[in-house]
């Protein structure tokens, strides 16, 4: 295994140890237990994190800072939630020296970012204290997510309990039992363009990263990559978090978030690289690059 | 421990306000200035009166073409110092002099403000508004690590600079709109939220995941462009947050 899944200290398949927290979590309730966990500890003293919206699967980033809060975010929103908005606000009307926040590669990449080149993000540098990344194919603006449910789904946005992206498929389960799977193929055109040009899988830049891919249903693959994290990670386990399992001892392991990995890089790789002649004799721009 | 650098303060038209976040630094300016810099220059701080040789000049403010005063004063810094440093929206991109249009007694006729970069070569931009103290610490801590490191220090220094210096190439022209124009009209935006956390106004939200920038209260001074992930993202150095942010503290204590 190469570069793909980024540098890490540790990886192994978890959940959360709360009955409550696993009732509506997408996988292994790992993002809620932790932050709900350093929260206690006070580890943090809030956690950026994607709320119910306006309309139903329509994230809100909002910054919680009570369990009851963190629950309410549980479950993956497949569509944009701008969790980074808060991240300067956290330190100033909210008063928050020790921030949580969770979010995809990309986002995690702008913390980093802001972390070692903050430009309008005056003293919030040393006051992340635990950044959490969630695995990330791609993202859907909310009205392409929309169009998946409500037209090829067929299925009320209203009514849904769960969406889920694995197995090759799109996945949509109602209140009412009843479920509905598209094809991948189907949901391509409708993807966020940004996400193409994106090389990160696993949220190489958090402190802890995690996701469903590797892992059985129920459970989550999750890197512990900082010293911070590692320290946390550490401190929850012993705490009793967390049920876990050698990542080489599950099925499908390791070897399937790597494959996953290189598809998508190799693949966003090859769009960068075409965005230098996508015109003739003229270039769109690689933030890779420069500026 | 090598020799210090030296480092001038150069205030064109500007508010101060970029002083004041180098100096909101506290104890970690004091550790600067003990170890790495001399101050040799500043009419803020230091009584001395006309710009020396300097290693560094850190230059705040646009320049008034129509005062002879100013417009001399940004050449010679350009002459006496090695790296010029542009500090603040107003250097950069002349921020919310932009908007300056003469008309005001006593000299009804200094309408004219142009960012430093118009007039002279900058080296290195440090946009905001105001600039971030931490940002001006990192890039001073930088500066003495690339002139007076040693040869691994100053790859890095030099790693570290080069998205500063490409920002500085790129042009003197700011605002809101290059959220537009060079991140979601190229196709790059991902709807992280980092412009609408960088805006000292408030005039970014997200509308459904996209930047709303209402322009009618951006001033600009280029910190949402700068912030954004998809503007820069150099993964040679961010891939190294940890070690880099250990060393900027160790250098600081």
């Amino acid at each position: 295994m190469g570069t793909e899944l980024g540098k890490y200290k540790s990886c192994v398949s978890a959940r959360s140890t709360n009955k409550e927290i696993l009732k509506r979590s997408q996988d292994g309730g790992i993002v809620t237990q932790l932050f709900a966990y350093a929260l206690e500890e006070g580890i943090i003293d809030g956690a950026i994190v994607a709320g119910p919206g306006d309309e139903p699967y329509r994230p809100r980033p909002f910054i919680a800072t009570t369990v009851d809060e963190l629950m309410s975010a549980r479950g993956t929103k497949y569509n944009i939630s701008p969790n980074v908005s808060w991240i300067k606000e956290a330190t100033r009307s909210y008063g928050l020296d020790k921030v949580g926040i969770v979010g995809t590669p990309c986002q995690m990449q702008a913390v980093r970012k802001g972390q070692l080149y903050p430009f309008g993000w005056r003293d919030v540098d040393d006051k992340i204290a635990l950044a959490i990344g969630i695995f990330c194919m791609e993202n859907f603006p909310y009205q392409s997510i929309k169009q998946l449910v409500e037209d090829h789904a067929g299925v009320s946005m209203q009514s849904v309990k769960k969406m889920d992206i694995g197995k090759g498929k799109f996945w949509v389960y109602t209140e009412r039992g009843a479920t509905v799977q598209l094809p991948l193929k189907v949901t391509h055109k409708y993807e966020q363009p940004g996400c193409h040009v994106c090389l990160d899988y696993v949220a190489n830049l958090a402190d802890v990263s995690t996701g469903s891919v590797g892992s059985p249903d129920g459970w989550s693959t999750v890197f512990v990559r900082t010293k911070n994290g590692d320290d946390i990670w550490g401190k929850a386990i012993a705490a009793g978090c967390f049920e876990t399992k050698p990542i080489d001892q599950v099925k499908p392991g390791l070897e399937l978030v790597s494959k996953l990995a290189n598809e998508k890089i190799s693949k966003n790789q090859k769009t960068v690289e075409a965005r230098a002649t996508f015109g003739v004799n003229k270039a769109l721009r690689n933030p890779y690059i420069k500026p | 421990m090598a020799e210090k650098i030296t480092v001038g303060h150069v205030h064109m038209s500007g508010c101060t306000g970029c002083l004041v976040s180098l100096a909101d630094n506290y104890e970690g300016l004091l550790t600067i200035l003990d170890k790495y810099a001399d101050l040799v220059y500043g009419l803020t701080l230091v009584d001395v009166r006309h710009i020396p040789k300097m290693d560094v000049a850190l230059v705040e403010g646009s320049v008034c073409i129509q005062d002879k005063c100013s417009v001399d004063e940004i050449k010679e810094t350009r002459e006496k110092a090695t790296v010029v440093v542009a500090v603040g929206g107003c250097a950069c991109y002349g921020n919310i002099t932009r908007f300056g249009r003469g008309g005001q007694p006593n000299q009804p006729q200094h309408e004219s403000y142009l960012p430093v970069g118009d007039l002279i070569k900058v080296d290195v931009y440090i946009p905001g508004c105001a600039p971030c103290p931490q940002l001006i610490r990192n890039v001073c801590v930088m500066a003495y690590l690339l002139l007076k490191g040693n040869q691994e220090q100053q790859e890095l220094a030099k790693k570290y600079l080069t998205p500063l210096m490409q920002l500085a190439e790129r042009g003197t022209e700011a605002c809101g709109c290059d959220l537009m124009y060079d991140v979601v009209n190229q196709g790059l935006c991902m709807g992280c939220g980092s412009c609408a956390a960088a805006c000292p106004v408030r005039a970014i939200t997200h509308e459904y995941g996209k930047p709303n920038v209402n322009r009618e209260m951006c001033i600009k001074c280029g910190a949402c462009y700068a912030q954004c992930p998809r503007s820069f993202f150099n993964f040679d150095v961010i891939t190294e947050f940890e070690g880099i942010s250990e060393l900027i503290k160790g250098a600081l204590q």
